[in-house]
């Protein structure tokens, strides 16, 4: 007893101060937000297009990422002869809608809007949320429990994870939909009361990811259910997931809630 | 002197050899000598079929670990017909496995006495008439026959796939006496997303990134094999800093996941400093990983021939520094389990797989030597780093929830040790100096009709990946067998006898892969 007390002095208060203050640093090479500096691009060169293994890059008269496709892999980048293209340090990635994630070079991200005025009055300072993992690889659900632990405690904004839909305002998904947990995915969504909302989370929930075209999953949950919420990575970094819960739920500081 | 199991070829971890030239052998001795390398104490680490093409008799490939010995068993047959003989009576660990080639190939192994699906997936696409994929739609998922126990107080408790927690999916069958347990069904599949289906032809560009997200808390682990076996393919050579880099990364996933599992065992106790202080810590030993290589996971940090990024005496000062932060928070952690009765009470003898049973059914990794048995790839199988530098395993005795626990905590002081001395190397510079980062991306072209085996020691045990070339250089077959395949059966065993409300800190001790499983 006296000793796990004292492991309690000893461990300290950690539960980080953001959003009231700023976030905690990142590392140096974590590869957030995609930069493209087309005025490097070489005449005619698509070896970015090429590289890419989800087909994120596009080239319709002007270079185009999908933000809902990247991996955040260096393919890009490494094939890039002219550093034109590369990954930087902004960790806000989350839109509310799938079209506001293709992004032109220097075009600014359409960041998330907060939830309506009437689901927020609802949602805003409780939000009970259902996980399903449907061909998840337990990156995207690792660091959504992450949020949970007391570094991030997600608590403390009124967001929980519960065990059944019925509890549950809204859906958390994760992994590429596989045909084996479709139907269960469906009655999940069903078993939730209205008015509700889903979030994907991670490149296999809104597009697919790295198994998008494979016949044995959807490419993710777009065509399945209405998706509120949109948070790219592979898997995002937990800053990110929090960053777009917190915009939807309108309970970031004036100083942080830019949106470009 | 090391045993042999002729015919069978032998073959190292890490090492390529001839495929097309290697001789199917006939069908009686090729079962007989895979039974005969079990009894001699050797574990199955791969049995695959490959996808029959139209008229040809059907190939099945095993592979088997002598760990004494240090080499794998390489032994290829064909089955003409569209049954061949189940070994699984006589032999446990290749239930699942044959399984497998059932569902696979369209073979069916004559005598299996749990002959259900694994995945829920169509056969492998090869054209075979036992196996067509045309027109047909898979199984529908969880529809089986569930092995029950009858009579008038028994009854049934189905969990699953969608669990309480934010956790992958599956499904469970408990067959119960009140609390008590006779016996748990576990029917997975939930997860296939058709990983081996898409490889025949490859690799293709978006192969590595399906390779570390097999089982995506094991992106090291299943990204190392993946590129072990490139670069057996393809001729290449890793400079000494970059495997020193690999070891490191590896035994960071460990770190992380052990850290998380032991935080998550006591709070299924109800135990919280624990629990919070190591979910606290496990997110240290990921932002290790990330300031190496820009992700948590450790994504992107591997390619053939070596490593994306290196690690420079500054970097390898600052992991040192956090390394000892955070060796010192985890150590009290993870101390007061061992001190606190209450933990204990619920720990120990709770789950128990014996010695033997483990031995029987072939479980791997950690949950293995918690019933004792000494099986580690890094001292078994050596590669990369590990040939050079040891990490003797670490054994528990009496194969319960304590012993699971206990052996992951004794796994992470050797890692820490390990990292310690690696860590310093670097930053003194006395480690290797030559190139980490090789100039190019991508294995080149891979040697034509050849196999090639890795065994790594992934966080949850042995990882196999098994890559055979046709004559064009491209993958004909990759089969992947992650540590849960072996051990899923391992947490069905633990649960007999035991109460129903015992499943859940059972369930954590193993902590087995979903995806990993599924492909």
């Amino acid at each position: 007893m006296l000793k796990s007390m004292l492991a309690r002095l000893h461990q300290g208060h950690r539960t980080m101060a953001y959003p009231g203050a700023p976030p905690p640093a990142l590392p140096e090479r974590f590869r957030g937000r995609p930069l493209i500096d087309a005025s490097r691009c070489p005449e005619g060169c698509r070896e970015c297009v090429r590289a890419c293994p989800t087909a994120a890059i596009a080239f319709d008269g002007q270079l185009r990422v999908d933000l809902g496709k990247c991996l955040f892999c260096t393919e890009c980048s490494d094939a890039c002869p002219a550093g034109a293209i590369g990954h930087g340090a902004d960790y806000r990635l989350a839109t509310r809608a799938r079209g506001d994630l293709a992004l032109a070079a220097g075009e600014p991200l359409r960041l998330a809007q907060a939830l309506e005025r009437k689901t927020l009055g609802l949602f805003g300072r409780s939000l009970k949320l259902r996980q399903v993992s449907a061909g998840g690889c337990n990156g995207c659900e690792s660091d959504v429990n992450v949020l949970t632990t007391i570094g991030w405690d997600l608590g403390r904004f009124g967001i929980q994870f519960v065990a059944s839909p019925r509890h549950a305002d809204g859906l958390l998904l994760t992994g590429c939909v596989t045909g084996n947990m479709t139907l269960a995915l469906e009655k999940a969504y069903a078993a939730v009361a209205p008015p509700k909302i889903v979030i994907a989370v991670g490149a296999c929930a809104i597009s697919g990811g790295p198994y998008a075209g494979h016949p044995q999953q959807r490419d993710g949950g777009t065509e399945l259910l209405p998706i509120d919420l949109f948070i790219p990575g592979c898997p995002p970094h937990p800053l990110t997931i929090l960053d777009g819960l917190l915009r939807l739920l309108d309970r970031l500081p004036p100083e942080r809630s830019a949106t470009g | 002197m090391s045993e042999t199991l002729s015919p069978f070829t032998p073959l190292y971890n890490g090492e390529a050899t001839d495929y097309e030239g290697l001789r199917p052998i006939p069908q009686e001795i090729f079962f007989s000598t895979i039974l005969a390398g079990v009894e001699r104490g050797m574990r199955v680490a791969s049995y695959f079929g490959l996808a029959p093409t139209a008229g040809a008799p059907t190939g099945l490939i095993a592979i088997l670990a002598d760990d004494t010995g240090a080499r794998l068993w390489l032994g290829r047959t064909v089955i003409a017909g569209a049954r061949f003989p189940s070994l699984t009576p006589s032999c446990a660990q290749l239930h699942l496995f044959e399984r497998e080639i059932a569902e696979q190939t369209g073979l069916i192994p004559d005598g299996h006495p749990w002959l259900k699906p694994v995945r829920y997936a169509l056969p492998l696409a090869g054209g075979g008439a036992a196996a067509s994929r045309e027109g047909r739609k898979p199984p529908a998922i969880g529809v089986t026959e569930f092995f029950r126990v009858e009579g008038e107080e028994v009854h049934e408790v189905g969990v699953g796939p969608i669990h309480a927690g934010v956790i992958e999916p599956g499904h469970f069958r408990f067959q119960c006496h009140g609390e008590h347990v006779f016996h748990l069904e576990i029917s997975l599949g939930y997860q296939h997303r058709g990983i081996e289906e898409a490889l025949p032809g490859g690799p293709h560009p978006i192969t590595a990134r399906q390779m570390e997200t097999v089982a995506g808390d094991t992106s090291i682990g299943h990204g190392w094999a993946y590129v072990q076996n490139l670069e057996a393919l393809g001729g290449l050579r890793v400079s000494p800093r970059a495997q020193v880099i690999r070891g490191i990364a590896l035994e960071l996933e460990r770190l992380a996941n052990h850290t998380g599992d032991l935080g998550a065992l006591a709070g299924d106790v109800g135990y919280l400093p624990t629990q919070s202080f190591c979910g606290r810590l496990r997110g240290d030993f990921l932002n290790m990983t990330a300031l190496i290589c820009g992700n948590r996971f450790g994504r992107d940090l591997l390619t053939p021939g070596g490593v994306r990024f290196d690690v420079d005496a500054a970097m390898a000062e600052e992991l040192s520094r956090r390394l000892e932060a955070a060796s010192r928070d985890v150590t009290e952690a993870v101390e007061l389990l061992w001190q606190t009765p209450s933990v204990l009470a619920r720990f120990e003898n709770i789950g128990t797989v014996s010695f033997e049973q483990c031995l029987e059914v072939g479980l791997v990794g950690p949950v293995a030597r918690a019933c004792g048995v000494e099986r580690d790839v890094r001292s078994d199988h050596p590669f990369g780093i590990y040939q050079f530098t040891t990490i003797p395993p670490v054994t528990a005795h009496y194969g319960d929830v304590n012993s699971r626990a206990y052996v992951r905590w004794l796994e992470m002081q050797r890692s820490i040790g390990f990292l310690r001395e690696r860590l310093a190397s670097l930053a003194a510079g006395t480690a290797p100096r030559a190139e980490a980062v090789p100039p190019q991306r991508g294995a080149g072209p891979l040697a034509p009709g050849r196999l090639a085996c890795a065994l790594i020691e992934g966080w949850r045990g042995e990882i196999c990946h098994v890559a055979l070339t046709d004559g064009a250089g491209r993958f004909l077959r990759y089969k992947i067998t992650d540590p849960s395949f072996h051990n899923w059966f391992g947490l069905a065993l633990a649960l007999r006898d035991q109460q129903i409300s015992d499943f859940p800190i059972c369930n954590k001790s193993f902590n087995l892969s979903y995806c990993g499983h599924d492909l």
